[in-house]
């Protein structure tokens, strides 16, 4: 079955948006971390997000083949032309909500690019290779961090059970389909994302009685990251993101 | 595997396929002059591995009279790839050749599993840790030998290492993280 190629393009794109937006959150740590060693580990993660995003970036543009590089992806475009997950723009809070959004984005993540690995598009899945390889690294710290403030003291505790109860309701737009996902899997290009949801909540509720922590009740969701509705904290963070290409156009190192 | 002599039915492999390939290419290539060339190019965050020792240069050839020099990256956002292309560029024309391309290739994906017994050595005796065979192993510290060492930091100082302290000798140390 052939198809459409624009369509890969805008699948490249809405992973390139996520991992640009959760790695711009992380960076924001850069020199603000709890000690040295995290402040190191933070924007090494950052670093891993924002290399798979220009990967991600390179390969819409190479398929579009109209002009766009990977920069004008990332800096020239308005909150609605992105496509990131919700989850990935909140504001990075403490750092109990740092960790725990990477916790929770971590387990999705490395299954996510364990599926992605096998797609028959060749370019995704080699960069879903080289990121499955991180994401096992980036699993294993947020997953120890989890455990550390989870059943550390009252103060963590308390800071991380709320973080996890704020976060809840991000974690469903994980899940959904929508058509370009449906597409995208049928062709056996993308990530039937849905089928990944049991396992993430095991793995994930057993994390949570691990850290003394409580699985919060599903009882609200948002979602809209994919059709471009987001928080108002994705205009704030790309006016940070994208100021020097905006004030200075076509500015370079 | 390596292509392995197929009546020794006690074979063991040593060194992975895509390694084995990758040696070959350069053990047949007609380009010699331009893999020696490059030998002189190091990891700008590792001084004691060349881009050859560390499995990041995949390929060198003559295309139409451009060198083209491929490329696997250690980890995606290593800020690294950039200088060790620059590095490329630079000894090449050094050496008089005008039009060079570098091309990155991500997949087979780069793995530690690449870096050959010499570039083992030569990472401890600069000092890091060298990865292990697999991925739960003893960290042996690279100044006084001893497996009493803890992990201080999953991340270190670059994307590649992680931070690790000797019980024994009480030195901290870079450890090379096995992917």
């Amino acid at each position: 079955m052939s198809i459409d190629r624009n369509l890969i393009k805008d699948y490249a794109i809405r992973l390139g948006d996520d991992s640009v937006v959760l790695g711009h959150r992380l960076s924001e740590w850069c020199r603000n971390g709890p000690f040295l060693e995290e402040d190191l580990a933070l924007t090494n993660v950052a670093l891993d997000y924002i290399g798979r995003a220009r990967m991600f970036y390179c390969y819409a543009a190479q398929l579009a083949d109209d002009g766009s590089t990977e920069d004008s992806y990332a800096y020239l475009r308005d909150c609605r032309d992105y496509r990131n997950l919700l989850i990935y723009e909140l504001p990075r809070g403490d750092f109990a909500f740092t960790m725990a959004r990477q916790y929770l984005a971590d387990e999705y993540n490395l299954a996510f690019t364990e599926a992605l690995v096998g797609s028959a598009d060749e370019t995704l899945a080699a960069i879903a290779d080289k990121a499955v390889k991180e994401g096992r690294y980036h699993l294993r710290r947020s997953l120890d961090w989890m455990l550390r403030l989870g059943d550390g003291t009252e103060e963590s505790h308390d800071r991380l059970q709320r973080a996890v109860d704020d976060l809840w309701g991000y974690t469903a737009e994980f899940f959904a389909m929508d058509q370009l996902d449906q597409q995208m899997s049928d062709a056996g290009i993308g990530v039937d994302v849905a089928g990944l949801e049991a396992g993430w909540r095991e793995r994930v509720s057993a994390t949570l009685m691990d850290a003394t922590l409580d699985v919060p009740k599903a009882d609200w969701s948002v979602t809209g990251g994919r059709e471009g509705i987001h928080t108002e904290s994705l205009g704030h963070m790309l006016s940070d993101m994208q100021f020097m290409q905006r004030a200075y156009p076509g500015l370079k190192w | 595997m390596v292509a392995a002599d197929t009546s020794a039915s006690q074979f063991i492999p040593v060194i992975p396929q895509q390694e084995h390939e990758r040696r070959t290419r350069r053990k047949v290539s007609p380009d010699s002059d331009l893999w020696d060339l490059l030998d002189v190019v190091h990891d700008p965050e590792i001084p004691a591995l060349s881009l050859w020792d560390l499995g990041v240069l995949q390929n060198v050839e003559r295309r139409d009279g451009t060198v083209v020099v491929t490329m696997t990256p250690t980890y995606s956002g290593c800020p690294a790839v950039r200088v060790m292309a620059e590095d490329v560029e630079t000894a090449l024309m050094n050496a008089g050749f005008e039009s060079v391309l570098v091309e990155v290739r991500l997949s087979p994906a780069w793995t530690t599993d690449w870096l050959s017994a010499a570039a083992r050595d030569q990472l401890k005796g600069y000092g890091i840790a060298p990865p292990g065979e697999t991925a739960q192993e003893d960290v042996l510290c690279p100044l006084c030998s001893s497996a009493e060492t803890r992990l201080i930091s999953e991340f270190g100082s670059t994307a590649c290492k992680a931070l690790y302290k000797c019980n024994s000798c009480l030195e901290p140390f870079d450890y090379f993280k096995s992917i």
